[in-house]
């Protein structure tokens, strides 16, 4: 869509508001966002060129409006444009949405990034585009406005709109945006912020709208990365070493060669020990004209590989390291009060271990990506959740100057933070550089598993002494594990823990003595971010060791944690999701979920019920959860209750989908899920051997709950997932008596009652 | 030269006899809403019908289905555009997160309707054993009852 630019004015004060532009379309549509040329040619006066859209409004009344972030599941293909639907006012019927692509500008300056940062990680994509968004319609409407009331005659303050119309009640006159897009288009973009609706006035915001992908989805239309194609694209698959940091010795490609398809044949260079990852592991990549031609020259690969530095590594040999640890003395990253004299005048001490495994993220959509390398540019479809990430990645492999590579999004087959990284992006920027041609990469659902950046592992130990009230007066939670800042650069040795340990949780500022410990556990297994990273480690840790506590100490679980969480009041949180922490809101939602379930209820034996609730980047979630454990250690999850505070809800519909997926992701999660490592080498391989939860294991009774607060969203991605695993511990535990202190929990009733 | 139809229309293909109908359908036939999940047969992403019946595309090699018909989500829907019923249920109860599954869970569920018009809850949990990782099945599940309710509506 080409559109002439008529004015280029700076508007607002900061950051991305800086580049908004209007122009009017060729088909004479009136269009408000940022401008795709040069940023420092557009200001040295180039008046020509194209505009990268937030909001089109069409002849026909058709509104298109741009989404620049990476949807993923998550739904922001859906709530992002509500923000500007809302303010600009138009029926969200009218709205049709359109994917951007990474807004990278080379500017005087360094880098700049017109559509404000591209990303979906931490939960962040309503929090961050909240205001931004809505002024970006706003502004458009006030330019509407204007362009009706120059049009009448009449005072701008006379004018309002209604959906998709501008009214001068004064004249009894109304003029459709539509008929107004030609001249607001050349109208300049005002200089002022422009007001926003009150939350009460919102007609799109807070209200149910279905996924607007929908019908592209289930007619299969829709377009995800491994769907994308290029003239004269190849497909290419790798052979990757199954040691974790080995090399390629030598191989043998000539019965590969022999494969009908088959085109090249050539090794990949890996990263070496230690260094940080640009891709994951070394290995032979195979081009051909087929996909299942290049999967087979694969399989016809004869490769020796070298064992590396991590060929004994095991999960035992990992526990027994972190044995070894926790018996010394860590890094001490919290220590509030005095916990040693607290707790030597404890007149009882309650401790605890508790195991977290590694874990996959298996998206459904293995990772894969098309990118065409040229000499002077290169351009990449990607299923990615930072394309700024595979922006950087292709420039590190091809050393192009980044504004020169460009960077197509999709829909993307799940997220789950396994595409934050974009290694399987450099790989194909090798492979089609190498070739001299576009090429599509794809991974295998094998690759998927043994080659991951997995959930960290840690073995948490936890201490407590409580005083002769039930009250607990020193807290120590000691974690030994394998971080995720393992390998990444810019990241100081000490303060490897800030991703294991988010100090300022849950219950330190409660309890007045305080200590966390962090061990180092040394290995070979690559670690990243894993939805809610370690707060999922941390809430099951932190909600079963309090059940523990209450249980030692005959304490109700429930009125424990009402009591430590107290009265409204916001504490300092220095993490993500801060800056503040309302632990009253915690216990709004577990009186909440406890309410539901009839927490109080007498239950017959084998039954029991359970409940946790924690804070996750800047959202809180509660979980209530019944389950029936048989005489033969069969576990029935019978019901749950899920809660979220997320502020207010831009779209419940929304919500409640990442509320279910977040607690059946949970719940797939403690039931069955790990990595474990033998001889240097990840033993799981598809989903057979890595049993993610099926519909026959989603309880009947399972409901959501939104408990709104104030008057500002959180994000909310991740917090409906953490206290899905201690509440079904801490129920498990209620009714059998069995409590479970390693994850998944397996078989591990089965024993307990064998 | 094998010979087959997609959707009603004739196609064929000339390549290794043993590639996967999914691959044929995605590489060489360019209908992409057929998904790659696992390759085993395990997660059902690549679920089309194959005389009518749902089948793991990922482990069916296209010799297996000479001359025989083969429905993929692209042709479930009228030729005017109206949809089928599952594919209508699946919008109304908002069932699609990342949808990358979807194409498969409907196939899947129309496979079932059609041998069991009125599934109960057990019969789902029973019959649908494709993977989402999403974790959408609250909302599979409803759409199944939807879609039925439709079908019998429909007559």
């Amino acid at each position: 869509m080409a559109a002439r630019i008529s004015s280029k004015k700076k508007v607002f004060d900061q950051g991305r508001r800086d580049f908004l532009v209007a122009g009017l379309t060729a088909t004479g549509g009136f269009l408000l966002g940022m401008p795709l040329l040069d940023v420092s040619a557009d200001e040295a006066g180039a008046t020509g060129g194209k505009i990268g859209f937030f909001v089109e409004i069409r002849p026909d009344n058709r509104v298109i409006i741009g989404m620049a972030q990476p949807e993923i599941g998550q739904g922001v293909k859906t709530s992002m444009p509500m923000l500007v639907a809302e303010e600009l006012d138009v029926e969200w019927s009218a709205v049709t949405v359109k994917q951007m692509p990474l807004g990278l500008l080379k500017t005087a300056d360094g880098y700049a990034w017109k559509y404000g940062g591209q990303g979906a990680g931490g939960s962040t994509a309503v929090t961050n585009n909240w205001a931004f968004l809505r002024e970006v319609g706003a502004t458009a409407r006030h330019m509407l406005i204007t362009a009706a009331s120059q049009h009448w005659g009449v005072p701008a303050q006379s004018c309002h709109t209604e959906p998709g119309v501008v009214v001068c009640a004064t004249l009894g006159a109304r003029l459709s945006y539509s008929d107004l897009a030609a001249r607001a288009a050349i109208l300049p973009v005002p200089e002022e912020k422009p007001g926003l609706k009150d939350v009460s006035d919102h007609r799109i915001i807070g209200k149910p709208q279905k996924v607007v992908d929908a019908r592209e989805i289930v007619t299969g239309q829709a377009r995800f990365g491994i769907d994308a194609e290029m003239q004269g694209m190849r497909f290419s698959a790798i052979e990757r070493c199954p040691f974790l940091d080995g090399k390629v010795e030598a191989f043998d490609d000539r019965e590969a060669r022999k494969v009908p398809g088959v085109l090249d044949v050539f090794p990949i260079d890996g990263p070496n020990p230690g260094e940080p990852y640009l891709i994951l592991a070394s290995g032979v990549a195979v081009v051909a004209e087929s996909t299942w031609a290049a999967l087979q020259g694969r399989k016809a690969l004869k490769v020796n590989w070298t064992k590396g530095p991590h060929a004994s590594e095991s999960t035992a040999a990992f526990w027994k390291q972190a044995e070894q640890l926790l018996a010394g003395t860590g890094q001490v990253v919290r220590d509030d009060g005095d916990f040693d004299k607290a707790l030597a005048q404890a007149s009882r001490v309650v401790q605890a271990r508790y195991e977290i495994p590694f874990v996959n993220h298996a998206p459904m959509e293995p990772q894969n990506c098309v990118v065409s390398v040229e000499a002077d540019k290169a351009h990449v479809i990607a299923p990615t959740q930072s394309p700024s990430g595979a922006n950087r990645a292709v420039a590190a492999v091809t050393q192009l100057p980044r504004e020169n590579i460009h960077v197509e999004m999709t829909r993307v087959g799940g997220g789950f933070g396994r595409r934050l990284t974009n290694d399987y992006v450099a790989e194909a920027a090798m492979i089609s550089q190498k070739i001299g041609a576009p090429v599509k990469l794809q991974w295998s659902r094998e690759d998927d598993v043994k080659h991951d950046f997995y959930r960290p592992s840690g073995m948490h130990e936890m201490k407590a002494g409580i005083d002769e009230d039930g009250k607990i007066i020193a807290w120590t939670q000691r974690l030994a594990s394998a971080g995720k800042y393992y390998r990444r650069a810019n990241v100081e040795p000490e303060n490897q823990y800030e991703a294991e340990l988010y100090v300022d949780d849950f219950p330190s500022q409660v309890i007045e003595n305080l200590r966390t410990e962090w061990f180092e556990i040394r290995s070979g297994v690559p670690r990243g971010s894993w939805r809610a990273p370690a707060h999922t480690a941390n809430a099951f840790v932190v909600q079963s060791f309090l059940d523990e506590i209450a249980h030692a100490t005959g304490q109700d679980p429930l009125d424990l944690r009402l009591g430590l969480y107290g009265a409204d009041r916001e504490l300092s949180y220095g993490q993500h999701g801060g800056p503040v922490f309302n632990p009253f809101r915690l216990s709004r939602l577990l009186q909440h979920v406890a309410k539901s379930i009839s927490y109080g209820a007498a239950r017959p034996k084998g039954k029991g019920v359970g409940i946790a609730s924690h804070f996750t980047f800047g959202g809180y979630g509660a979980h209530a959860v019944e389950v029936t454990v048989e005489s033969d250690g069969a576990l029935v999850i019978e019901r749950i209750v899920a809660a979220v505070d997320c502020g207010i809800a831009v779209n419940p519909l929304g919500v409640h989908a990442q509320l279910e997926g977040g607690t059946l992701d949970g719940l797939s999660t403690a039931l069955n899920l790990e990595i474990t490592i033998g001889e240097g080498q990840v033993e799981q391989s598809n989903f057979h051997n890595y049993r993610l939860l099926r519909m026959k294991d989603v309880p009947i009774q399972f409901e959501t709950h939104i408990l709104p607060w104030g008057d500002e969203p959180t994000g909310m991605g991740e917090m409906g997932l953490p206290s899905l695993a201690p509440a079904l511990a801490n129920a498990i535990f209620n009714a059998s008596g069995v409590r479970i202190r390693k994850l998944p929990i397996k078989d591990q009733l089965k024993q307990a009652f064998a | 030269m094998i010979e087959f139809h997609v959707n009603d229309k004739p196609v064929s293909f000339d390549g290794a006899e043993d590639t996967p109908l999914l691959w044929v359908l995605r590489d060489h036939l360019a209908m992409k809403g057929t998904k790659f999940g696992c390759g085993i047969g395990s997660c059902g992403a690549c679920t089309v019908h194959l005389e009518g019946r749902a089948r793991n595309s990922c482990t069916t090699k296209v010799a297996s289905v000479a001359g025989k018909r083969v429905t993929t989500i692209e042709g479930l829907a009228s030729a005017d555009g109206t949809l089928h019923p599952v594919q209508q249920a699946w919008i109304d109860e908002d069932v699609p997160q990342c949808g990358y599954c979807q194409a498969g869970q409907i196939l899947s569920a129309v496979d079932l309707l059609s041998r069991n018009p009125v599934p109960d809850d057990g019969d789902i949990a029973r019959e649908m054993t494709n993977l989402c990782r999403c974790g959408t099945y609250v909302r599979i599940r409803k759409a199944i009852h939807r879609a039925s309710e439709l079908m019998s509506e429909a007559g």
